[in-house]
């Protein structure tokens, strides 16, 4: 019999709905016209990037000449930052971020700091939430920006994302958010919630990998990220990627339609999955908050193991996970989203992520929770760690 | 990224255990790194390691690299243990990725801090052997939920 595969990676990446590649394929093909040239074949295609434009903004609610199409959330996060920072650097050059952020975010501010540019990275509490109090404090007059995530990428904290943006409202301060995690897992009204700036990602809601957004606010001054022609309004210049965007829209499309039902559902497996880890799994803990969280996200640390040695024995039963420990991330130091929250190394190391999808049945948890049972008990009865806990104990 | 023999090792990793009594324990490594390895050594009166056991907190390479190390000591003299070095053990399991090479060196680390164990308890000197970097920081993984 061959073997099911349950991938709970979907924070990593997304499998293309057949809807969308159906969507997609005519625009490698048949429509495959340049959307700048004036002919009847390109002006198909120039249509149909308008009304992607269109779908992607109401999304978040917001008109359709604040959307551009990237090749991605790392690469819209690049462009928030580094374009915010140079085009308001008279004004300031203080940046303020957060411990949790994803990598394009904490890198580009390294390199902001490189440049000249202060910024303040904003400690989070034991669930992994922004205190707003602290980022208050923060902000400086010379402030330009703050850049928040919507969601974090590991242990799923929904951040108050509506009450950074009244707080960088009130002090006139840009504020973006990277929603690569949030968008269409949770309901985002740029209006309502004062965001400048938004990143999203394509291949994370089931969308095709190479195309994201980014929202900007009309009046915000950004600076072009890539010069040469008018597409994208002169600010990321190019040949659109046409099959890509009407992806992105499509996926957006789907998930925005059935966005409560989807994670109504997702919710339920994932508190399937909470409930019996934390009831069958002894020295397990909950990272990341329990309620203000992604609806797919479900992040354990087992203490006394290490997390690589968890996923290859998932693997082997065709589970696919990630982890936050050093031996996955390439360095000797495990995530710093897990340490910002307190975690010791060694707990930390011992961390599994399983993101779930609307795919995702009961049985398929069920059947991961037996298997993580078996294994985290068969590393513990390998591990010296666990057998120094059990004799102390003893 | 495993050869083959690594995942064997690592999935059916040979010696897994305690001996009670060990002549020599020897416990190497950091948790704040991510790996921490512990072996036993049974050692005869003629100086034969009659029987090793391991056990590792670590990745996939960390126990394959124990597991490896108690095969390769075992039935050995202990001054031909001592010559088992990190190399051998990587040759043994047709080779490791380069970011996981510290891990072989920490199997060599862990049967030289056992036999030093032992060579301590036991009151004798074994040519060669000397003591052992250990670098486990105790107390500082208690933190209870």
């Amino acid at each position: 019999m061959e073997k099911k595969l349950i991938y709970m990676d979907n924070a990593a990446t997304t499998p293309v709905k057949p809807e969308v590649l159906e969507a997609m394929l005519p625009y490698f093909t048949e429509k495959f016209g340049n959307p700048s040239s004036i002919y009847s074949i390109s002006s198909e295609t120039k249509k149909a990037i308008t009304d992607a434009r269109e779908v992607i903004a109401r999304t978040i609610n917001t008109t359709p000449e604040n959307i551009y199409f990237t090749a991605g959330g790392s690469e819209s996060d690049n462009w928030a930052l580094k374009a915010a920072a140079d085009a308001y650097e008279s004004k300031g050059k203080h940046i303020i971020t957060t411990k949790i952020e994803h990598h394009a975010i904490l890198h580009t501010c390294e390199y902001l700091e490189k440049k000249g540019f202060e910024v303040t990275y904003l400690d989070v509490d034991e669930n992994g939430l922004v205190k707003p109090d602290e980022l208050r404090a923060a902000i400086r007059p010379d402030t330009i920006l703050i850049s928040v995530m919507f969601a974090n990428n590991e242990i799923g904290t929904i951040e108050p994302v509506a009450e950074i943006g009244e707080i960088a409202h009130e002090h006139g301060v840009l504020f973006h958010t990277d929603a690569v995690q949030a968008y269409t897992q949770v309901p985002i009204d740029v209006e309502a919630m004062n965001i400048d700036m938004l990143s999203a990602s394509g291949h994370k809601i089931n969308g095709p990998k190479g195309i994201g957004f980014l929202y900007i606010r009309k009046g915000v001054k950004i600076r072009s990220f890539v010069h040469g022609g008018a597409q994208e309004r002169h600010r990321r210049a190019g040949t659109e990627n046409v099959a890509g965007i009407i992806g992105l829209a499509k996926a957006a499309e789907l998930a925005t339609a059935n966005l409560k039902e989807r994670t109504e559902a997702e919710r339920k497996v994932r508190d399937h999955l909470i409930s019996r880890i934390e009831k069958e799994i002894p020295y397990a803990k909950l990272n990341g908050d329990r309620t203000k969280r992604l609806p797919n996200n479900v992040n354990f640390s087992f203490r006394f193991i290490e997390g690589e040695s968890m996923l290859i024995l998932l693997d082997g039963k065709g589970i696919c996970a990630s982890s936050g420990s050093a031996c996955t991330s390439g360095s000797l130091d495990p995530s710093h989203v897990l340490l910002a929250i307190g975690l010791p190394h060694e707990i930390a190391h011992g961390s599994l992520r399983l993101t779930i999808s609307d795919d995702t049945t009961m049985e398929d948890a069920d059947f991961v929770v037996d298997n993580l049972k078996e294994i985290v008990g068969h590393l513990r009865e390998m591990s010296p760690l666990y057998e120094d806990f059990i004799k102390k104990e003893a | 990224m495993y050869s083959e023999k690594v995942m064997d090792h690592f999935q059916n990793p040979r010696n897994v255990g305690e001996i009670e009594d060990a002549s020599g324990v020897g416990t190497v490594g950091n948790a704040k790194c991510g790996d921490i390895m512990r072996m036993y050594l049974d050692i005869d009166e003629n100086q034969v390691i009659r029987d090793c056991k391991f056990k590792t907190f670590g990745c996939g390479a960390a126990v394959a690299t124990s597991s490896m190390a108690t095969e390769l000591v075992k039935g050995k003299t202990v001054q031909e243990a001592l010559s088992v070095t990190n190399k051998a053990v990587m040759e043994a399991l047709d080779g490791l990725p380069p970011v996981k090479v510290h891990c072989s060196l920490l199997a060599e680390e862990a049967i030289h801090a056992a036999l030093w164990d032992y060579a301590e308890k036991h009151n004798i000197k074994i040519e060669g052997l000397e003591k052992p970097k250990n670098d486990i920081s105790e107390g500082e993984e208690e933190e209870d939920y």
